[in-house]
């Protein structure tokens, strides 16, 4: 702890430096240059407000606005209401099959958004099993599936599992004897709920009403397949950069810092309120689960499985018509692997790009990460903060922004990157290492200095007492929540999508474009491998983290 | 093994200065304790030794070696944690043989004086466990014999029982005092606990604010604090207010006495730090006139608590004998030890009977 304080340029100093020029070249420079592109005019090059006036003046575009607001609010009140109840009833009480619904509210979160708004096409579309069941069977008309209605199913369908990881986490952390001494004072039920368990939760209810109105905000897949006529802001993103009509890269930047501008509004508002609030608890005794009787039983069982059954009944489906028979692009009777035969012939690269380019980000992401939470934590000085806080940029920028920003920047020498799997292991870099930096830099703070102490008081250099000790403590927790990452990796379309070409495709992005290109079967077996690969990573998790819960 | 010898140590943490100028001298092979309440300086001390914390002022010797400017794994030093700070991947005998393989010996060697430390500690049973599978106590000796394995000049032990319950800490205050007078290590151990340093160290310097307020053997510290301080931080006393006059020291109720010890002290207002074991009941009219107002057995001894007439309240205890315990209320007539109890100035910084300038 010499001066520990004070940035000094020794082997620590260098390393603080090549991070903050990394994040100045690939973070930075990206965002200042969409930024200059956004308030640069098309036809005369100079400063304008033209692409702005363009977006608030037409309609078209800015009514893309309110649409996505309407539905990132309404799935986070809607995967709050599914949520919190979900994570209460399975932390207080008994409920049979309780190792199953966690493992399968895992796995309905780590599931590409989009498999699930195809999947729901499938069932309740306009051709869709369930339709035509009680269409044709009982001659019930069921409700529209496409636009507001239909994106807001699959948003909560999916994330509302990320409330319930996040609530757990909290909810475990509660002393049992809270529970007890209010009770004691004739305090229970709901009302005991609401008075007591809720507050003491509701900071971390609101970092999860946050991350899901981010996702449900940024989210480009679902509304593309499902929103048909209700346009959301990533749709319009997306289109009007990629898009054949339109090539006007001005006006696709202008949008992406809106985007930006509200995310960061948003997510400041939420750490106002949330630092605000914040209770430190510790419990040794956690909430013991109590045994229902009677109707109360039933009840909450039945919300249970209810719940977790249609958020896993997407995956189910699309696993399950990955068996059936095809002809052409649709599905008939009888089944067969040929959707897997054919797939083999679609997949060109995209298995082994979905391997690389995760396998080699995560790498990074875990290497920078430890550096990183090493630098913040044991060295806090202004040039590390300023790195810390630089990092956590991404966290507020939706993953089509960087895959544009990267794009528009890297595009041109001497720094030409695009069409590369460069490109899109950096993207995948920044936009996870927050992520893991954070978690990271938990794991540091809970091991004392006086280890890498005792180390250095036996002799051992700061370099060998970093490798020897600090590392292989902070190893399973880390790795841990590397493989996290590595599933959201996996199934990442936004990025991809803008940055990807035919050979740098991914498994995600072949998914996407089978399923847009009407190639259902395919689509279903690729979703299928994807799901297997997910689940694989999962049981390596549990495997690493001796069994120990994912928490968020 | 060496002496360690720090001249005008001063330690700033921005402008706040926390030890200005201190100096000390640890004889070579001693066990020296650094006492003192919570936020002295001591720890940071001990860091400053060890080399954890920048050192602003001052010179640092192990004998005739500075070792101001030493990086910490140079110094030669085996450090005790106040949590072990056990490697928790690594098991026992790694633990110990780590020092070790920082050094350039041969892999014969590492492995027998490991061996030779984890006999010692008595934990040669556990040397393949993980340390978590150890309770506080193997802990703390995994934690010793790490430290000792290396042949250090100078063994630092911050704080080292205060994680142990209360049996376990005696049984490891004495398992410290023989292993240190076995291996004849220089040691600098920093409490808190003023019974466990009376306890196990050869010097203790009392510490507060970041000065030594009184370095000497526990029998000095506890019979000749300096100050009263020291007198009040170690053991219990009563502080009563006095009077020297006219060759007599003059207490509550005018109950006068006189030594021959006290023949150099001018005529002054006092305070006196009475001990309650320095203070007997005894009949006649002479002494300090109390009255009982609660009395505690505890077996060897009973403490009686006592409201004296002039209002104040004094402890004193006597060893417990088989009449019963005198009831509250009581009225009884105190007598002092004249010669075992302290004077010192009005203001409290100065003990008279020491001879010595403050």
């Amino acid at each position: 702890m010499k001066n520990n304080n004070k940035f000094r340029l020794d082997a620590w100093g260098g390393i603080t430096l090549l991070m903050l020029g990394f994040y100045g070249l690939f973070l930075l420079f990206p965002l200042a240059n969409l930024t200059a592109m956004a308030f640069t005019s098309t036809e005369t090059g100079r400063f304008s407000f033209e692409h702005f006036i363009r977006f608030f003046s037409k309609p078209y575009y800015s009514s893309t606005l309110s649409n996505s607001f309407k539905v990132s609010i309404a799935a986070t009140a809607t995967s709050l209401l599914a949520g919190v109840p979900l994570a209460y009833f399975l932390t207080v009480y008994k409920i049979k099959g309780k190792k199953l619904l966690s493992i399968l509210i895992i796995i309905s979160s780590m599931s590409a958004p989009f498999v699930g708004a195809y999947s729901w096409i499938l069932l309740l579309g306009r051709n869709g099993v369930i339709t035509k069941f009680f269409g044709g069977l009982l001659g019930i008309q069921m409700p529209d599936i496409y636009g507001f209605g239909g994106i807001l199913l699959v948003f909560t369908t999916q994330l509302y599992s990320l409330i319930f990881l996040y609530v757990q986490g909290a909810l475990r952390k509660v002393d049992n004897s809270l529970m007890e001494a209010s009770a004691n004072m004739g305090r229970t039920g709901f009302r005991r709920f609401f008075t007591v368990v809720l507050p003491l939760i509701m900071p971390t209810v609101l970092a999860a009403a946050l991350m899901v109105f981010m996702c449900a905000l940024s989210d480009f897949g679902t509304p593309m397949l499902i929103g048909e006529g209700y346009r959301t802001f990533p749709v319009i993103l997306y289109s009007e950069f990629i898009g054949e009509v339109s090539k006007n890269k001005g006006f696709a930047s202008a949008i992406a810092i809106i985007a930006l501008a509200i995310t960061t509004v948003v997510f400041l508002i939420q750490k106002y309120v949330g630092t605000k609030k914040a209770f430190s608890m510790n419990s040794l005794h956690p909430i013991e689960e109590k045994e229902l009787k009677g109707a109360a039983k039933i009840i909450v069982h039945a919300i249970c499985y209810l719940v977790v059954g249609i958020s896993i009944l997407p995956q189910v489906y699309v696993t399950y018509t990955s068996f059936l028979k095809t002809k052409g692009v649709t599905f008939v009777k009888g089944y067969s692997f040929d959707s897997y035969v054919k797939m083999v012939d679609r997949l060109g690269n995209s298995i082994r790009n979905t391997l690389i380019i995760p396998v080699v980000a995560l790498a990074c992401v875990v290497f920078i990460a430890v550096l990183m939470a090493y630098v913040t934590v044991r060295r806090r000085n202004l040039v590390t903060n300023t790195v810390d806080v630089i990092s956590m940029i991404p966290y507020v920028i939706p993953g089509t922004v960087v895959g544009i920003a990267m794009l528009t920047a890297f595009n041109t020498r001497p720094i030409l990157l695009s069409g590369t799997m460069t490109i899109m292991v950096i993207a995948l870099i920044i936009r996870r290492l927050p992520y893991t930096t954070r978690s990271s830099v938990a794991i540091l703070q809970q091991i004392p200095i006086s280890i890498e102490e005792a180390a250095l008081s036996l002799g051992s250099s700061k370099i060998k007492t970093f490798f020897r000790i600090t590392v292989p403590m902070m190893a399973s927790g880390v790795l841990a929540g590397a493989i996290l990452s590595w599933v959201t990796m996996i199934s990442e379309l936004s990025t991809a999508i803008i940055l990807y070409t035919g050979k740098t495709q991914t498994l995600t992005v072949a998914v996407y474009t089978q399923i847009i290109r009407g190639n259902y079967g395919i689509a279903a077996a690729m979703a299928t491998v994807l799901t297997v690969l997910t689940v694989a990573s999962l049981l390596i998790f549990n495997r690493l983290s001796n069994g120990k819960e994912i928490t968020m | 093994m060496s002496k360690i010898k720090i001249s005008n140590a001063v330690k700033k943490y921005g402008s706040n200065t926390v030890i200005s100028g201190l100096n000390l001298d640890i004889r070579d092979g001693e066990l020296f304790t650094l006492l003192g309440p919570s936020g002295c300086g001591k720890t940071t001390l001990l860091r400053m030794i060890a080399g954890f914390n920048s050192i602003e002022g001052g010179d640092f010797y192990f004998n005739e070696r500075r070792i101001n400017d030493i990086d910490p794994s140079r110094r030669n030093i085996g450090m005790v944690f106040q949590n072990y700070a056990i490697f928790p991947h690594m098991t026992v005998r790694q633990n110990v043989e780590f020092g070790l393989k920082n050094r350039k010996i041969p892999k014969s060697q590492v492995t027998a004086e490991a061996q030779r430390f984890l006999k010692l500690m008595q934990i040669d049973q556990y040397a393949d466990r993980l340390p978590e599978n150890l309770s506080g106590g193997q802990q703390q000796r995994v934690a010793l014999a790490r430290a000792l394995a290396i042949r250090p000049d100078v063994l630092l032990m911050d704080e080292p029982l205060s994680n142990l319950d209360a049996k376990l800490r005696l049984e490891m205050r004495q398992a410290i005092r023989d292993i240190q007078k076995e291996v004849g290590i220089t040691t600098v151990y920093v409490t808190h606990d003023q019974e466990e340093a009376m306890s196990i160290s050869d010097t203790i310097a009392v510490m507060k604010d970041g000065v030594i307020q009184h370095l000497g053997t526990p029998k000095d510290i506890y019979q000749r604090p300096r100050n009263l301080f020291v007198a009040t931080f170690i053991g219990r006393t009563n502080v009563l207010e006095g009077e020297y006059r006219d060759g007599k020291l003059r207490l509550d109720q005018g109950y006068l006495l006189q030594n021959g010890m006290w023949d150099k002290i001018g005529d002054q207002p006092l305070k006196v730090s009475v001990r309650p074991e320095e203070i007997v009941i005894a009949d006649g009219e002479t002494g300090l006139r109390g009255t009982v107002l609660d009395s505690i057995y505890l077996g060897l001894n009973t403490h009686y608590i006592i409201r004296l007439s002039g209002g104040e309240k004094i402890e004193l205890i006597q060893e417990s004998t088989m009449e019963e315990l005198i009831p509250a209320g009581t009225a009884v007539n105190l007598m002092v030890k004249k010669e075992k109890i302290n004077l010192f100035t009005g203001d409290g910084s100065r003990n008279l009977l020491r001879g010595e300038a403050s």
